[in-house]
């Protein structure tokens, strides 16, 4: 029943000792109960901090500008100290990895050390997604754990191929490709079979039988040395894989090289130049070269 | 009347209760969105900046629609291990031409506020087509199907002027050529390749997909992803003047 | 206010109803033709079919009916209990929806062979999960509850004959447009207001309705004072519509398709974003929760509400310092200083604030707590003003700054979320169901006391699994981010982070399985009290008594 008007002081209720404020609900009725102190307070000492937080740190919005605070705070500013902070737990190595030659970081213990310690950082986030977490490569993606090198083993040749990319679109990248021999028209498919078992030939894998072995080195001799070399051992220059030592970078099967030979290949590693500084850089050629199969 | 008896006329009232409730709401929203719009150290004076091509913008319509976002931020905050991870921090002058933002509030994936020119376009196609075939511990889903479908380049001038309508620079030129520009981004030799570059400034000319022919999704979102991240060039950026 | 018996006119209502849906038909045959796109089709056909579905009803509607429902029965109000019931079917039917999503969203993240096609991967079933518990089941718990209670604390019969149908049906409606368009890639993608233009609009027109239908409830009151729950409910429509209009102002490609760009840019939609989305958190499932909490913990434990001067305080100290902290989902990006250190001072200045209202639910137990021991049902409703406790305690605490560098993007918020979600959403709202289901339709009491039990111990463990799997990953994921090595160097890789999550998903989607095993037990417990449970009383609903 509404004795919301009659009863503006409310009933006692007999559990918590405090009176009713009169109304009711459905049934509900609210107690008159005072503000739990503790939470007054705690909440008096939120807004306490909130204003001396203001005080100090950047807040409040203005016509043409807005309170910086007495801190003079600016959270962009704040990440440059972390970084030179950073480079003080390197012991302030950084610049000189990107001043010194590769030679002598490769000499130099205390700079070999922080370069294979950044190379390795830096390569699971940048080179893994691509060459994997092992570096061990996947189809199209070499192997950088082998001596086997597309572009040469060397610290300086390595260092230029993280630098400039191949086929990156980078001025300097690494140009020349596997031509497509098959979509230009210049071999028939029947002739990329020939040579295709001849190129398996050269590692000592099995050919198709039939397979015309004669034929096979009369293609590849026309079509095939001017970049993978007279004892297809492969051209650096180009680019141009070694085709006799059982390292694939797309792969072996009989398939795979027909493709290869038809459509032609054409890898892009990307360039790093501007993404990653020279010290970086630097460091990740002496980290590759020291996976094991540098030059 | 005590203080507490003062509650009365919001009780009683359901108008006042609704103004109240109205005046007590609004203050807060005014105070933080209004000055975003005037204060002028908002969105940092930077160059390079620029509106997508038809293509990208194809692409964010691509990465709006499978909802990425869910997955990747593309904010890269000021602290230090996310600066060495990712690059330079985010500007606000980055996303100014975003519409909507697409800042995330996630990271399952990495964030791709600097991921262009991070990969090849090689790498996009088969990493979109399946993660995993490349990433084995990967959690991304597959996204197969964008190389079967073509992005619809018929209205793609309709686009562009709405964004104008809201804000985005977008000249008479760029709307009226952007078709032909939506094509020959996929097309480098074609004579409109040269065009758009000059109408877009360090867009990417290539074909992402490697598929001839008109622009499929997966060309336009890769176009999208190669450019991100990549049009302020922070060797010139003044960064003691952008403070905030 | 009665209407007379005899009187049998087309009311304003009929007839305007009848020429919007002619109109809304007219133009979706239009958009049929004209779509630019699948889904646009789609929705418009779906659209034009209702319409003329609406149109015939309501005009059956009219031929059938006698004069207008009277307002009172020998002066007891003849509440108006078929939309509540609608609500309450749906509330339970999105809930298991939305709830099964989750659980398949948190497969595929733990085994990514699950994402099986286009329509059905992570990306566009995400937003359907999240949706589907806020807006679908949430939404619905939030208006059965609403009209429920603003009816009966009213002493008045809800507001018009036809509006709340169009309320209730339309929402829904906007459910079914907004999911299917997800599925079918049509999104905003901006967080919790994904639906495209034309949903955003129906929406609009739905939740004027909604406040309308409300306000003018509360006017007819017979009660002198509005009674706490419906500030809180009042408080919930106003700003989710003045956060809707916020948020959402796009402009489409074409009046005949899905498309459109949102009238913000970058940092400042970033802003208008999350303003929106903390307060969809604050006014959605804070302020319309709490509303639930304050007439269901009350009636259910048949005591009076612990403080009155703290429902006053903490209810304007609630609203007024929520709308600030949107800015702590925007912690170190390109927000903005300034705009940072207000979001994280108002975010802990809402601490208390939002404790007021644990306090308020918490306390009105004193002299009733031996009630949790034998009725389940309280204790749910307890349980999760429990949960809202620990949630509003952690969320300050991840607004600060410091906090929220390590938290923000892992799934501690995940896990901060669902605390939030799953305990105290979830809870008080299946506590409310419980409640619900007897009295609308008149059951003496629950069919089983003893599934409620069961439901009650497995859905918490569920909610443990899930929520301390996620605390776990969410820091471990944050601190693997930022570590260095003795030398000075990043620890780990991007990879090697969400490798490290795995477990962590596991335990998450099996957490999540139990949440919804509870939520079948509850399915089939209505269900039942509905079939086969005892009728209360053989004359209308005189008077409404809590079922113990
Ligand atoms: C988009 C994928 C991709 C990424 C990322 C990538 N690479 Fe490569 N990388 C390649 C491809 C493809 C080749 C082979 C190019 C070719 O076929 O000639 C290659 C070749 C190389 C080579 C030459 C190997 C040889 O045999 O000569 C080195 C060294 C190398 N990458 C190092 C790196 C480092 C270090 C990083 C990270 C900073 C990196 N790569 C990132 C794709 C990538
Ligand atoms: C213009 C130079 C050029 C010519 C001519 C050429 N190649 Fe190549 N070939 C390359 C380059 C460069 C690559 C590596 C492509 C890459 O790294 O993506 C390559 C790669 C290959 C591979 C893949 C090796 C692997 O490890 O998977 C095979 C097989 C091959 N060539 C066979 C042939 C045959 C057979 C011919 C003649 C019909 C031929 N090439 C002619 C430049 C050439
Ligand atoms: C379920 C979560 C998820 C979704 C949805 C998702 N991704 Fe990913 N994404 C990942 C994860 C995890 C990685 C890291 C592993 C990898 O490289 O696959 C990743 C990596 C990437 C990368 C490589 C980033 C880098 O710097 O290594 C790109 C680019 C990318 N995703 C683009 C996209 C696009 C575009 C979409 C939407 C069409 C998308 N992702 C949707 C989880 C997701
Ligand atoms: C069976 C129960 C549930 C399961 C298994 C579940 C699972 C999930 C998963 C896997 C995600 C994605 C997280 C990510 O991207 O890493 C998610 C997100 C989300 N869920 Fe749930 N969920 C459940 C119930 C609920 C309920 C009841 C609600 C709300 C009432 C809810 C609200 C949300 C929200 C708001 C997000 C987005 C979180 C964010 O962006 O930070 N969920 N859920
Ligand atoms: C005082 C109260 C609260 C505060 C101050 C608060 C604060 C926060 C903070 C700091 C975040 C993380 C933002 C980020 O780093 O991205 C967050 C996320 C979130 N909170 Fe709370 N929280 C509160 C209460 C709640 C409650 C009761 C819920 C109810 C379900 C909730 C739901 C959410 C959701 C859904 C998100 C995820 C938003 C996203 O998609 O990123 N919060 N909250
Ligand atoms: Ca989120
Ligand atoms: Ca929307
Ligand atoms: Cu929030």
């Amino acid at each position: 029943m509404n004795m919301a008007d009659h009863a503006p002081h409310g009933e006692l209720d007999k559990v918590t000792g405090r009176t009713t404020t009169g109304h009711e609900w459905d049934g509900i009725q609210e107690l008159n109960t005072p503000l739990p102190r503790w939470w007054v307070w705690t909440f008096y000492a939120t807004i306490v901090w909130s204003i001396a937080y203001w005080i100090v740190y950047p807040a409040w919005p203005l016509v043409k500008d807005h309170t910086t605070g007495w801190f003079n705070y600016s959270s962009r500013a704040d990440v440059a100290v972390e970084l030179a902070k950073l480079d003080a737990i390197r012991g302030g190595k950084m610049a000189a990895l990107s001043t010194a030659s590769l030679e002598d970081i490769q000499k130099d213990p205390a700079l070999l050390a922080m370069a294979r310690a950044k190379g390795k950082a830096v390569f699971g986030d940048n080179c893994a997604p691509c060459h994997g977490t092992g570096a061990t490569g996947s189809k199209g993606f070499p192997n950088l754990n082998d001596d086997d090198w597309l572009w040469g083993g060397s610290l300086d040749q390595i260092m230029k191929t993280i630098r400039f990319g191949a086929r990156s679109g980078h001025a300097e990248a690494h140009e020349g490709q596997m031509l497509a021999f098959g979509k230009e028209g210049v071999l028939k498919p029947d002739e990329i079979v020939t040579v295709a078992n001849y190129v398996r030939s050269l590692s000592g894998l099995p050919t198709r039988p039939g397979f015309d072995k004669a034929a096979g080195e009369k293609l590849f001799t026309e079509n095939c040395v001017a970049c993978h070399g007279e004892d297809a051992k492969g051209n650096p220059e180009l680019g141009a894989p070694n085709l006799t030592d059982k390292i694939w970078l797309y792969g072996s099967d009989e398939a795979t090289i027909i493709e290869t030979v038809t459509n032609g290949r054409a890898g892009v590693m990307p360039s790093w130049e501007g993404r990653l500084d020279t010290g970086t850089i630097k460091a990740m050629a002496v980290y590759v070269h020291s996976l094991g199969g540098g030059k | 009347m005590s203080f507490w008896d003062r509650h009365k006329i919001f009780e009683k009232n359901s108008i006042i209760l609704i103004i109240g409730i109205v005046v007590v709401i609004s203050i807060g929203g005014l105070v933080e969105i209004g000055p975003l719009f005037y204060l002028k150290s908002t969105i940092e004076k930077v160059d390079g900046v620029r509106p997508y091509t038809p293509l990208e913008l194809a692409g964010r319509n691509v990465y709006i629609r499978e909802g990425c976002y869910l997955c990747h931020s593309q904010m890269i905050r000021p602290l230090r291990d996310e600066v060495e991870r990712y690059g330079h921090f985010s500007l606000a002058a980055e996303s100014m031409y975003d519409h909507p933002f697409q800042w995330g509030s996630k990271r399952t994936g990495p964030d791709l506020a600097r991921v262009g020119g991070k990969y090849s376009d090689d790498w996009h196609v088969t990493h979109l087509k399946n993660p995993r075939a490349i990433v084995p511990q990967s959690v991304m889903p597959n996204y197969a199907f964008l190389a079967k479908n073509e992005v619809n380049s018929s209205n793609i001038a309709e686009h562009l002027r709405t964004n104008r309508l809201i804000g985005v620079p977008y000249t008479d030129e760029q709307i009226a050529s952007a078709t032909e520009d939506m094509k020959a981004q996929v097309d480098p030799d074609s004579p409109g390749a040269a065009e758009l570059l000059k109408r877009y400034p360090k867009a990417v000319v290539r074909n992402f997909d490697g598929k001839g022919g008109d622009p499929t999704e997966l060309d336009a979102l890769i176009a999208y992803l190669q450019m991100l991240g990549t049009l302020v060039d922070f060797k010139l950026y003044d960064e003691k003047a952008n403070l905030r | 206010m009665t209407q007379a018996l005899t009187s049998k006119r087309i009311t304003v209502g009929e007839g305007g109803l009848i020429a919007f849906f002619a109109v809304l038909a007219a133009y979706c045959v239009l958009g049929v033709i004209k779509a630019q796109d699948g889904a646009f089709a789609f929705h418009s056909a779906l659209m034009a079919a209702v319409s003329a579905w609406a149109i015939v009803a309501i005009i059956r509607r009219y031929s059938a009916r006698g004069a207008l429902p009277l307002q009172e029965i020998n002066g007891v109000p003849n509440y108006n209990l078929g939309p509540v019931k609608f609500t309450a079917f749906m509330a339970m039917f999105w809930g298991i929806a939305g709830f099964t999503v989750g659980v398949i969203i948190a497969s595929q993240l733990a085994f990514p062979a699950l994402n099986l096609g286009e329509w059905v991967n992570f990306g566009r079933l995400r937003p359907l999960h999240t949706s589907a518990v806020i807006f679908a089941f949430g939404g619905n718990v939030l208006i059965a509850t609403s009209f429920y209670v603003v009816q009966k604390t009213s002493r008045a019969r809800l507001a018009g004959e036809l509006a709340p149908w169009f309320v209730v049906i339309g929402y829904n409606l906007f459910i079914v447009i907004a999911g299917t368009g997800y599925l079918l890639g049509v999104t905003q993608s901006k967080e919790y207001a994904e639906p495209e233009w034309y949903a955003d609009l129906m929406l609009t027109v739905i939740w004027v309705v909604y406040l309308l239908t409300f306000v003018m409830t509360l006017m007819k009151r017979k009660e002198p004072h509005i009674y706490v729950a419906n500030w809180f409910y009042l408080a919930f429509i106003i700003t989710i519509a003045v956060l809707h209009l916020g948020n959402n102002p796009t402009v489409p490609v074409s009046f005949f398709g899905s498309k459109s760009y949102i009238a913000w840019g970058g940092v400042q939609d970033a802003m208008f974003q999350w303003w929106y989305g903390h307060n969809a958190v604050g006014f959605f499932l804070t302020a319309g929760f709490l509303a639930i909490m304050y007439y269901f913990i009350p009636k259910r434990a048949e005591r009076p509400v612990y403080s009155y001067r703290l429902s006053i305080i903490h209810f304007w100290a609630l609203i007024f310092l929520y709308i600030w902290a949107g800015p702590h989902h925007l912690h170190y990006t390109a927000l903005p200083d300034w705009t940072q250190t207000l979001g994280m001072t108002f975010s802990i200045m809402l601490w208390m604030p939002s404790w007021g209202g644990m306090i308020n639910g918490l306390m009105t137990l004193s002299g009733a707590w031996d009630k949790l021991r034998t009725d389940p049902v309280l204790r749910m409703l307890v349980v999760s003003v429990a949960f809202y406790g620990m949630s509003t305690f952690e969320g300050p605490m991840m607004a600060i700054k410091v906090v929220n560098s390590l938290s923000h993007y892992t799934d501690w918020t995940v896990g901060h979320v669902h605390s939030g979600a799953l305990g105290w959403v979830g809870f008080v709202s299946f506590g409310a169901l419980y409640c619900l289901v007897p009295w609308v339709w008149n059951r003496k009491q629950l069919y089983s006391l003893k599934l409620v039990n069961w439901h009650f111990w497995i859905a918490t463990l569920g909610i443990v699994l899930y929520i301390s799997s996620m605390w776990v990953s969410g820091i471990l994921q944050g601190l693997m981010w930022r570590a260095y090595t003795s030398l000075g160097f990043l620890e780990y890789s991007f990879i090697e982070t969400v490798e490290a999550m795995h477990p962590f998903y596991v335990i998450r989607a099996a957490g999540g399985g139990l949440f919804l095993i509870g939520a079948l037990i509850m399915a089939y417990n209505l269900w039942m009290t509905v079939r086969v449970g005892e009728s209360s009383e053989t004359q209308p609903r005189v008077a409404l008594q809590a079922a113990e």
